[in-house]
């Protein structure tokens, strides 16, 4: 299992993409930090990079990667390992080259500029957005036997989590303005991974702006430690069950 | 000759507070150890002074002019009990006392010291602790209260008072007080032509200052930090702001300065930094704001669309979450040569002024005012579209809020 990871994660750092995205990300969070006056100001545009980059790039460079490696996971089966083995450290080698790039492409230029809870708190949850993504990049590759139709299935998936569900939301919101939802769209937050990272970064920056009642909730409950836990609970799981699907689905798959 | 001169001038001077008004010290260590007994003795204009100690005198009631004087502070218990300090005579002075723990009441309003009916009485340089009401003048006239230290610690507001309290009152100069832990920190009902200056109004439960149908008031150069709500003006006609600091009103609905029914007012020079609403106006009309700074707020600003003739002038707006937010399209105000922060314009003719106007309620405040939990969008991806779209189409965002003359650079304040 190790050697696989091993050779993955060496394979991905070598790939010219990764490095680009670290360099992208890299030169992104330093001249914003750099330009804007203001360092919170600098930690907004970051917040959008974050929430909108990081998914996307994770998201579409595994699923690439994961049909582009196809006959290397046919050599690998044919050798005497689990596929439970083999498919694991395929996920554990992805997140770790990936999340490694956003830690030296965002991660340090946070730690150097802006090291608060609220850097610390965007560090936290780009890391674990960059390992959900990959797990969801598997899921819908492990489903989608063709190459263009799986690329399609990701950015369409990358598209509901960034943009989609925030419309639905608003639209229900609006569908339901005569009931009292304050407290429903505390669970509504958990069903979408990158709302809840942008909530729990929010909660450490704009505090004044979110003290209104709905704010105010979401203060009461994610503001604790016991809702940043389970903050970060919900996150886990949302890389945890695609991950876990996906697996069931590769031990029984013909290939 | 003027050496005789200069000798019968000293004599004169030295003899005339011997002569025309007399010392009495009381207290513990002295003949007279009550302060009402001593106060009793005096004639008008003498001075009583109070030598340090723990006195549980109960009530002591001032009704004569006099300077009363604590010397290192003298404390007078009230033992939940009783109110310290009446003053029911003109031209009296209370000087250096540290009052604590008047009784409360639902039916009277009991207070450290209390000023009845009455005029010239000057308040300085005392200590209140953990009274119901601190200073409470009713009906005064011309009084002064300065540099006095007002503390309590009640959470519930029906058990706290304010700190210091004024009913009816004309002409009261408040200055250089600090105020923490009452209901409302100062709080004027029926007060004409007064002034508050700098104060410092901290942690009160309701209000740090609070204006009930008290006109030709200014308040200047106070801090306001931490209240329920700093300042709330409601039903008054001509008041001056200027230059006061209105600090971390945090909360639900909480307001750095809330203006209701209020006409005829200038509010000049003030800072507002991290408060939920930096200023909420509701009904209210002419009303002038001139070169103040609005930094790092929720909203700078909530105008209702019940407000009229409201100017904003030579304003800077710094890193607000939302500039300005309303809840009508109707628009009675005007917005001129402000600095936003968030102005994306551009200044062909370099005259130092925006050649485009700059709107500053967004698509996103006026979905938040109308639905609330749409809060939890903040700063996602679809809202900062769907401000973009409104930018150029403006179709929910009230048309004639703008400012036509927006400033490229941050004015100097």
């Amino acid at each position: 299992m190790k050697k696989i990871i091993k050779y993955v994660i060496a394979d991905i750092l070598r790939n010219k993409i990764i490095i680009a995205y670290t360099v992208f990300l890299l030169a992104m969070s330093l001249s914003v930090f750099n330009l804007e006056d203001n360092a919170s100001k600098g930690l907004l545009s970051l917040l959008n990079i974050i929430l909108l980059i990081v998914p996307l790039v994770s998201i579409v460079f595994s699923t690439i990667y994961m049909y582009n490696s196809s006959e290397f996971i046919e050599l690998l089966v044919s050798q005497p390992l689990k596929r439970r083995t083999i498919w694991l450290s395929l996920f554990s080698g992805l997140a770790t080259a990936l999340s490694l790039s956003f830690f030296i492409g965002a991660g340090i230029p946070i730690l150097i500029y802006q090291p608060s809870s609220t850097g610390i708190m965007m560090l936290l949850t780009g890391l674990l957005l960059s390992v959900i993504f990959v797990a969801v990049a598997f899921l819908a590759s492990v489903t989608t036997r063709d190459k263009a139709k799986g690329i399609g299935k990701v950015i369409l998936l990358w598209l509901y989590f960034a943009l989609l569900f925030d419309g639905m939301v608003l639209f229900l919101l609006f569908q339901f303005a005569d009931y009292p939802l304050e407290k429903a769209m505390v669970g509504v937050s958990a069903l979408n991974p990158i709302d809840l990272s942008r909530i729990l970064i929010l909660l450490q920056m704009d505090v004044s702006a979110l003290m209104g009642y709905t704010g105010a909730i979401f203060r009461n409950f994610f503001g604790t430690q016991a809702g940043v836990i389970f903050a970060f609970l919900v996150l886990m799981t949302w890389f945890i069950i695609p991950l876990w699907l996906s697996l069931r689905k590769f031990n029984s798959k013909d290939l | 000759m003027n050496k005789q001169i200069l000798l019968f001038f000293i004599l004169i001077t030295a003899c005339s507070t011997n002569i025309f008004s007399k010392t009495i010290r009381v207290g513990n260590g002295e003949r007279v150890t009550g302060i009402q007994q001593g106060i009793d003795m005096a004639a008008a204009g003498d001075t009583v002074l109070v030598t340090e100690g723990h006195y549980r005198q109960g009530n002591i009631i001032i009704n004569k002019p006099l300077i009363l004087k604590g010397i290192n502070f003298p404390v007078l218990d009230g033992e939940n009990k009783h109110e310290l300090l009446s003053v029911k005579s003109p031209f009296v002075t209370v000087d250096g006392f540290h009052i604590q723990n008047s009784g409360h009441s639902s039916m009277v309003d009991i207070a450290g010291i209390k000023i009845y009916n009455t005029h010239h009485v000057t308040v300085i340089n005392n200590i209140l602790e953990n009274n119901f009401f601190g200073i409470y003048a009713q009906q005064g006239r011309l009084c002064t209260i300065q540099n006095n230290k007002i503390t309590a610690s009640s959470d519930e507001t029906h058990l706290s008072g304010n700190g210091i309290h004024c009913w009816k009152s004309d002409s009261i100069y408040i200055r250089n007080n600090s105020v923490t832990g009452h209901r409302d920190g100062i709080y004027l009902e029926f007060v004409t032509h007064s002034e508050v200056d700098r104060n410092k109004v901290q942690k009160n439960n309701r209000y740090g200052l609070h204006f009930m149908f008290a006109h030709n008031n200014s308040y200047t150069e106070n801090i306001f930090r931490n209240n329920g709500a700093g300042v709330a003006v409601m039903y008054t006609r001509h008041v001056i702001m200027k230059k006061n600091r209105f600090e971390d009103n945090w909360g639900d609905a909480a307001y750095g300065l809330l203006l209701k029914e209020i006409s005829d007012a200038t509010i000049e020079g003030n800072h507002f930094e991290g408060n939920t609403s930096g200023i909420f106006v509701d009904g209210s009309s002419r009303i002038e704001m001139e070169k103040n700074i609005f930094k790092g707020n929720g909203w700078a600003i909530k105008m209702q669309a019940s407000c009229m003739d409201i100017a904003l002038e030579k304003n800077n707006f710094i890193g607000n979450t939302f500039d300005i937010g309303t809840n009508g399209s109707l628009v009675l105000n005007t917005f001129k040569n402000n600095y936003w922060d968030k102005y994306e314009g551009y200044d062909l003719d370099k005259d130092k002024i925006g050649d485009i106007p700059y709107r500053p309620v967004s698509m996103y405040s006026m979905i938040v005012e109308r639905n609330p939990p749409a809060m939890m969008l903040f700063r996602s991806f679809i809202t900062t579209l769907l401000d973009k779209t409104e930018k150029v189409l403006p179709s929910l965002t009230p048309e004639n809020l703008k400012d036509d003359y927006p400033l490229m650079k941050p004015l100097a304040l």
